[in-house]
């Protein structure tokens, strides 16, 4: 008889995190309630249990915390570089003490598995916030000319895939080259930039310098729309994108916009086989495929389709889809019933557009939002699977015969944000990466990301970029 | 379940075989080992948590996969009675607990071993082959096997000629590997030891892997526990790699045995996640995975007394030997 090694569970004690009944906007160092004293509930995704009460900003409150950025600018930039790098490095070391904490937080509003926001989300934030303090007192040598001024004040909007990580992305490249910032969480994901809000208090960051509202789709709207703001930053769906793009046109504002993707992961024959299927595994399903970046297109030579399909299956019969919290999850929730009803009319049309699903054995929870890991084969570029982004655990598996046509099916699509490159073979890495419409390309191994890396998209996955040097661009006068 | 490759290579690849040119272009046509890729999926599997019933279970199977092992040029029949009466009783306040898998022993201890564990299920295995340099001639290599095989050992566990290999000579391998299965008869099991550490690169371990499932290895091993590097998380996750590979192709199931420097109950149970999610859980047993280890089985106990009284106990209540 086969032996049974079942793991027990193992949850996160969610003792470490206090979650307060409400929560009410950070303006101007304070939390107050919005003004025509609106709220809405956030609630975790793998339970549908209510977490806390949010306060709904509106335009009065927007309006409120531009000009609580607006002047805190004065004094925060004209602080030397040294100045501001201190409070940055205060920022990061109290991100790590609370690394525990902030990841069981991040864990229970959002959805995502414990071992991703301990292990990639969180030690991700802290380096960001690190990275960013040590640019902080040398912008003169960063090569946009000496002395670079702030712009100001940048109201910035980030998504709910990753919110604590791209509230780093966004707030210290801000914070380091002297600019103020209001922020604006998702909707389904407020509570850790609320948290945030209390580290700068714990730092003693000024006033003003970091403001955060929490609110929906109008919130944003309202604050990319003020005047007053200097730049606008925006990570999230291409449609909204777009939006602001039309909104922010013909004013002064600087703008970056960070926007969805359709990956392609190139595999070729001469790939380590077994190191392509983890790769493959991370790029889609690495929180639940709710990823920009995600290699969600599969593009795999002809000669070894079937074998590494078979791999393929076999490692996802291994996923393990569950509790969050449990430190053996690999799979969690989707983030909201919105996004696992859009996930599942794409996936539908998929079937009914002939592509062939297949999902492992798996047990969905019967509370909250689930999706099983899924793979499309027999996908070609004319499947809808193949073109729009699903943003869910959802791969589509294609073909080619040569590196040509590897190229050309990567680059057939409005995006342009990430791709994978799979073989063995130096010179082919370097040739197919030259070709590929993408911002960021890795090879042999995929979603890795780095304070010090460049990232950003071509085509419709927006301009501008975050990360790196180049980060620094985006919140200076250059 | 399976069965174990008879004497005679029994597997769809005997064209692979035929020549040294065949054989290469075959072991050299393997897919390539991304080194960073590989640790990090080891490393990733070093992160679950394994907890309560699972983690006794873990215990049990752990203790259950040991080969007990003595090789120092001190041994003595004394060391080794010792060392078999504690694989047949690991735990002298617990008799619950199992037994381990074998005693590992050099040739010439046999005898000694096989009286030591009789009656109690315990497998004596033994390093024959010039273990560990392998620096000897086939002829000398084939008595050791001979004499550890006619003295009872129930496993034969031979050092490959990382010379060789390094070499490229891989059909001087194969024969080598073939002609020891021979000698082991029906009787004996044979694990084919790497030695990983010399071997140094990911590719040559998937190489060597596939060299001595090719010639009939029951067990595929990482290392002599001699050399500096010996079993990794990464080096046995690409042998079960290969296992699995290798089965799916041929039908053949070939054991998994990592060997030195696995100290830690929580490290023994790392690599039983390993076991389980790269291979399956056919390879969950003591027939198909072993450690060789002589400090594991201590902290293998000192854990499972934990469990069972809430406390740790200490080095006194384990045996030294």
């Amino acid at each position: 008889m086969a032996p049974v090694f079942e793991y027990a569970p193992a949850p996160e004690s969610r003792a470490v995190v206090d979650i307060a009944p409400s929560y009410g906007l950070f303006i101007d160092g304070e939390f107050t309630e919005a003004a025509d004293g609106k709220v809405f509930k956030t609630v975790s995704p793998s339970t549908e249990e209510v977490l806390s009460e949010v306060a709904e900003a509106g335009e009065a409150d927007v309006d409120r915390a531009v000009r609580a950025a607006r002047k805190a600018f004065e004094k925060w930039s004209a602080l030397p570089g040294a100045e501001r790098a201190k409070y940055l490095f205060r920022i990061a070391r109290i991100i790590q003490e609370r690394s525990r904490e902030l990841a069981v937080l991040e864990t229970l509003d959002n959805g995502k598995p414990i071992r991703e926001t301990r292990d990639a989300d969180l030690p991700l934030v802290a380096a960001h916030f690190f990275y960013y303090a040590g640019w902080a007192d040398k912008l003169d040598h960063a090569g946009y000319g000496a002395d670079p001024r702030p712009l100001g004040v940048a109201g910035q909007v980030i998504p709910w895939n990753f919110p604590l990580l791209m509230l780093a992305w966004k707030i210290a490249p801000a914070l380091a080259t002297g600019n103020t910032v209001v922020l604006k969480p998702a909707e389904t994901t407020p509570l850790s930039a609320l948290f945030f809000a209390d580290i700068c208090r714990q730092a003693g960051l000024p006033k003003g310098v970091v403001n955060i509202i929490t609110g929906d789709g109008r919130a944003g709207a309202a604050l990319t729309a003020h005047p007053d703001v200097n730049k606008v930053a925006f990570t999230g769906s291409t449609a909204v994108g777009k939006e602001i793009a039309r909104t922010v046109a013909g004013t002064r504002k600087k703008l970056t916009l960070e926007l969805g993707g359709k990956g392609a992961n190139i595999v070729f024959d001469d790939a380590p086989i077994d190191q392509a299927v983890e790769g493959i595994v991370s790029g889609i399903f690495f929180n639940q495929g709710q990823v920009c970046c995600a290699g969600s297109r599969l593009l795999v030579q002809e000669s070894i389709h079937d074998e590494l399909l078979d791999s393929l299956k076999r490692r996802l019969s291994t996923l393990r889809l569950g509790d969050p919290l449990d430190k053996n999850t690999d799979i969690g929730a989707i983030n909201s019933a919105e996004q696992l009803a859009r996930i599942t009319a794409l996936a539908d049309q998929g079937e009914a557009e002939g592509a062939e699903r297949w999902s492992p054995a798996c047990e969905l929870p019967s509370t909250g939002y689930w999706f099983a890991p899924t793979l499309f084969t027999n996908v070609t570029q004319a499947h809808t699977v193949a073109r729009d982004e699903i943003f869910g655990p959802v791969l589509s598996v294609l073909t080619f015969r040569t590196p040509d046509e590897a190229v050309a099916k990567a680059n057939n699509t409005p995006y342009g944000l990430s791709a994978g490159i799979w073989t063995e073979k130096g010179s082919r890495i370097l040739a197919v990466a030259n070709k590929l419409r993408a911002g960021v390309i890795w090879s042999n191994t995929f979603n890795k990301f780095d304070p010090t890396s460049p990232f950003g998209g071509y085509k419709e996955s927006g301009f501008g970029r975050e990360g790196g040097r180049h980060g620094l661009e985006a919140y200076l006068d250059v | 379940m399976p069965t174990t490759a008879s004497a005679a290579p029994a597997h769809g690849l005997a064209d692979v075989t035929a020549s040294d040119s065949t054989l290469r272009r075959f072991l050299h046509g393997l897919p390539g080992v991304d080194a960073v890729g590989l640790e990090a999926r080891a490393a990733s599997l070093g992160t679950r948590s394994i907890k309560t019933t699972a983690k006794a279970y873990a215990l049990d199977l752990a203790i259950s996969m040991v080969d007990l092992t003595t090789l120092e040029g001190a041994d003595t029949p004394g060391k080794v009675r010792a060392l078999g009466a504690k694989a047949a009783h690991p735990d002298p306040t617990d008799r619950t607990a199992p037994t381990t898998a074998a005693v590992c022993v050099y040739p010439d201890m046999v005898p000694t071993a096989k009286e030591a564990v009789a009656g109690s299920g315990v497998k004596v295995a033994s390093v024959a082959t010039a273990f560990p340099a392998g620096r000897a001639s086939l002829a000398v290599k084939l008595a050791d096997v001979r004499e550890a095989v006619a003295a009872g050992a129930d496993e034969v566990d031979m050092v490959i000629d990382r010379g060789a290999f390094l070499a490229g000579n891989y059909m001087k391998v194969y024969d080598e590997i073939t002609a020891v299965r021979e000698a082991c008869g029906t009787s004996a099991r044979l694990k084919v030891i790497f030695e990983t550490g010399e071997l140094s690169t990911y590719d040559n371990i998937r190489r060597a892997s596939w060299l001595g499932m090719l010639a009939g290895a029951d067990f595929i091993k990482t290392s002599t526990g001699k050399v500096a590097v010996n079993a990794t998380p990464a080096n046995t996750l690409l042998m079960l790699e290969a296992v699995r590979d290798f089965r799916a192709q041929t039908g053949v199931q070939v054991g998994v045995k990592p060997a030195g420097g696995i100290r830690t109950a929580k490290d023994a149970i790392k690599f039983l996640v390993l076991v389980n999610e790269t291979a399956g859980e056919d390879w969950l047993d003591n027939h198909w995975f072993r450690f060789g280890a002589s400090s594991l089985l201590n902290d293998l106990l000192m854990q499972r007394q934990k469990l069972a009284t809430g406390r740790y106990s200490g080095p006194d209540y384990v045996t030294v030997d």
